[in-house]
């Protein structure tokens, strides 16, 4: 088990991409398509006999040396350290790269790309932020068949509609496990640590989905058999690191802290959906009004009919969490506006929170460590 | 005085004031009923078309900063709990809420509906949440699809067309008032009349000398074509606008007595420093021939007129296609390689504003563009366009006294520099 939990951990810190690597090689005829969080319908890329794989920027792995010039000051680092992977030649491995309508960095990130790296596949999908709209669903749908009709293009071969249902079972089965193991790690938050769930699940975003699901399998053995006993914790939901992600550091000290995390959304993208996509009937249909009417909760969604806000507590009051810390990354602009609204909200109901600030780069957490730590005294004693 | 000021001041002031009023108006009588709805691309006819009074958010911050009042809101909104690197002009709507300050002193109505028309800043989309949960009051997010390709596609154009007609229900559901069809063909005809207009003022400045200065006086006539564009008064403003700028240019006055210099700018201005930064420029006798800031609620220079016999569907193309906010970065770079070509600029000044991504995320990418594969002179400078407390002023008057002694001495020699 801890073998398999090191595994997954090598797999997400590496940038050169090994598992993507050895698949090219495997498959020679294969393209790898990477994809900017937070969410991408990898079943139509799946379905083209292509790799998906979801990008993360590089962590504290990859010195910036180019990238800082091209997107200056008050700008995330996730932007930039992708820039910087492609600059470095990281992104070698890659035939394409999707964005979508996340936030504005991101975006403007999506045409530097494709100005530089002309060989590339460079694609932005707009995702719509109008479900109240049933003209939405229409779009949504045009929009994926414009991704298919492109990645055919890329393949050489049409995408049989047959083939994206087979992948939106295979991936419906993958998040159903996550999902699982969620609700799990929320009944028994001292039998699976965060860190651990969260470089499992997050080793889905470069491997296979059927070699991913296996790996899922394998591990609720592992689980299940681990004999631990519950520490003195508080439950505590983590929010706003949909996107940049925090040094695995940081996650690893909230809990040496005193917090069982019950739900985070560092991985949305791997559970995006609440329910299963449809089987049946047409395919590409299924993932837009699946996208409109059965995604989770998050920063980079709008969808007034359940506003995030509320979604939030809600979150709070399934997960029994006693307390919302949010993680966000500097100068991510989403997560900061929702943070207005969340935290109205939860004072409203009367539930403590905390707001920390991180970057991907990051050495210290002794500043971080002693707020978290504060702030779990404050609760246990209360 | 350096710059032109004449009627068009004026009357622009009498335009601005008088919808200031019609807000009050309307807070106090509940007549007319009021929409939010943003700058970018804004489907200001349709409001038109009902008779409904535009509150723009946006004006109401850049009014507050320009008036040195924006600090205080901004700070208001920090207590609240948004960060220091939040877009301002979003605080300082927020903050003046909170402390039910105005920029003309009189009363803003509650809207009937906050319309989010969502035209490229995702940060549109969070605002108008936030002014909806705030104020208790109805959203609707009209979602339009970025620009990804070279033109927008027909189910990109059928999706806004399909969520106009949407609207239409909505606002006849909420304010009690028919969509009158004709009405709104005669809204898009004024908008069509005042966007030739426009167009015809913004190549003049193509003139050597310009007559106007395409991003300082451009903004001044920016309030009366977003409020007024489609109306009679705003077709009245435009015509005699173009006839006093075409007499000057006539004469062959120019903004300065002698242009020295013409340049592109790139960005919005800093608005709590708009005279410090428009003297920073007017020192060297540089005039803007053009900027992409002016482009923001529209681009009009290069073709494109709304159409009575095709009001939604061309009232979907101005949001999709014909204006800065909705196409992509690199569309971005190629349009201000145009106006260098054709308004014949001898550099380019990229002004990066903290606060708004969508315009500065790559600004440095666009600088290498600019320099190395056209080879134009460029300036990259740094503040804020709603925040004063990012704007350090005598940094930022020697990096542009250092481009233009630069500009001047390699325009001399006759050949040409490139980055400062
Ligand atoms: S971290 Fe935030 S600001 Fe940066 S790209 Fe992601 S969503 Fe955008
Ligand atoms: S981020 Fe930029 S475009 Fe968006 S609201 Fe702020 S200033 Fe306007």
């Amino acid at each position: 088990m801890e073998e398999l939990i090191r595994r997954c951990e090598e797999i997400v810190r590496d940038v050169s991409f090994p598992t993507v690597r050895r698949w090219k090689a495997e498959h020679p005829q294969g393209k790898a398509i990477a994809y900017f969080p937070v969410y991408a319908p990898v079943e139509v890329i799946a379905a083209a006999g292509m790799l998906p794989v979801g990008l993360r920027g590089a962590g504290d792995r990859l010195e910036i040396q180019h990238a800082d010039a091209r997107f200056g000051s008050f700008i995330c680092s996730i932007v930039k350290t992708t820039l910087e992977l492609g600059l470095t030649g990281h992104l070698a491995p890659f035939d394409g790269v999707l964005f979508s309508s996340i936030c504005d960095s991101a975006r403007n990130l999506c045409f530097v790309l494709k100005r530089n790296f002309p060989e590339l596949y460079v694609d932005f999908l707009h995702l719509p932020h109008n479900p109240e709209s049933a003209s939405s669903r229409a779009f949504l749908r045009s929009e994926y068949a414009r991704l298919k009709a492109e990645l055919e293009r890329l393949a050489g071969r049409r995408i049989e509609e047959e083939r994206i249902r087979e992948m939106i079972a295979r991936y419906n089965e993958n998040r159903r496990l996550i999902r699982a193991l969620y609700e799990w790690r929320a009944e028994e938050p001292h039998r699976i640590r965060a860190w651990e769930l969260y470089v499992l699940v997050r080793a889905g975003d470069v491997l296979p989905v059927e070699e991913h699901t296996a790996l899922l399998r394998e591990a609720r053995e592992g689980f299940a058999r681990r004999q631990v006993k519950p520490r003195d914790s508080i439950r505590v939901i983590l929010e706003s690191a949909f996107c940049e992600q925090p040094p695995l550091g940081v996650i690893r000290l909230l809990e040496d802290a005193g917090c069982y995390i019950v739900d985070e959304d560092l991985t949305l993208g791997r559970r995006w959906f609440r329910e299963d996509v449809p089987v049946n009937g047409d395919p590409l249909q299924a993932l837009a009004e699946s996208y409109l009417d059965r995604s989770v909760a998050s920063s980079v969604r709008h969808d007034w009919r359940y506003p995030r806000f509320r979604a939030l507590l809600q979150k709070v009051r399934a997960r029994r969490a006693q307390a919302v810390i949010f993680l966000i990354a500097k100068f991510c602009e989403p997560a900061y506006f929702d943070y207005v609204l969340f935290k109205r909200e939860l004072e409203r109901a009367g539930i403590p929170h905390l707001l920390l600030e991180f970057e991907e780069k990051m050495y210290t957490f002794e500043r971080l460590q002693t707020e978290v730590e504060t702030f779990v005294e404050s609760l246990l004693f209360d | 005085m350096t710059e032109y000021r004449g009627w068009i001041h004026q009357r622009q002031k009498e335009l601005m004031q008088r919808w200031y009023a019609r807000l009050d108006e309307s807070a106090r009588t509940g007549w007319p009923p009021a929409i939010c709805l943003m700058i970018s691309g804004n489907c200001v006819e349709l409001l038109e078309a009902f008779g409904i009074v535009p509150i723009y958010p946006e004006v109401n911050a850049l009014q507050l900063a320009i008036r040195h009042q924006s600090l205080e809101p901004i700070l208001a909104a920090e207590e609240l709990g948004y960060a220091t690197d939040n877009c301002a002009y979003v605080k300082a709507d927020i903050g003046a809420y909170l402390m039910g300050l105005t920029p003309s002193g009189g009363r803003l109505p509650r809207p009937t509906l906050v319309l989010c028309n969502f035209v490229g800043c995702n940060t549109y989309i969070k605002w108008f949440e936030h002014v909806a949960a705030l104020l208790d009051a109805p959203l609707y997010v009209l979602d339009v699809p970025f620009l990804r390709g070279e033109e927008p596609s027909p189910a990109d154009i059928a999706y806004v067309v399909a969520q106009l007609k949407e609207l239409v229900q909505r606002i006849e559901a909420l304010t009690g008032v028919r969509f009158d069809l004709d009405r709104f063909r005669e809204a898009v005809r004024c908008s069509q009349r005042v966007e030739a207009l426009w167009s015809r003022i913004k190549h003049l400045a193509r003139r050597e000398p310009s007559p106007f200065d395409a991003y300082f006086d451009a903004i001044t006539l920016m309030g009366p074509l977003y409020v007024y564009r489609a109306t009679p008064e705003g077709v009245e403003f435009f015509e005699r606008a173009l006839a006093e700028l075409e007499a000057k240019a006539a004469r062959g006055e120019g903004v300065y007595e002698c242009e020295r210099f013409r340049v592109v700018v790139e960005g919005p201005p800093p608005y709590p420093y708009f005279r410090a930064f428009r003297d920073m420029f007017a020192r060297w006798r540089a005039t803007a021939v053009a900027s992409t800031y002016s482009t923001v609620g529209g681009i009009w220079e290069f073709g494109f007129r709304h159409d009575p016999d095709r009001p939604f569907e061309t009232v979907a193309l101005h949001m999709l296609a014909h204006n800065l906010t909705n196409r992509n970065y690199l569309q971005r770079y190629d349009q201000i390689r145009r106006y260098v070509e054709d308004w014949r600029a001898d550099g380019v000044i990229i002004h990066f504003v903290k606060s708004c991504r969508l315009f500065s995320a790559g600004q440095g990418d666009m600088r290498d563009y600019l320099t190395k594969v056209l080879g134009v002179p460029t300036l990259y400078i740094e503040s804020d366009l709603e925040d004063p407390r990012y704007f350090a002023e005598a940094q930022i008057r020697n990096r542009v006294d250092a481009f233009f002694e630069a500009l001047e001495r390699q325009k001399r020699a006759g050949r040409r520099m490139i980055a400062v």
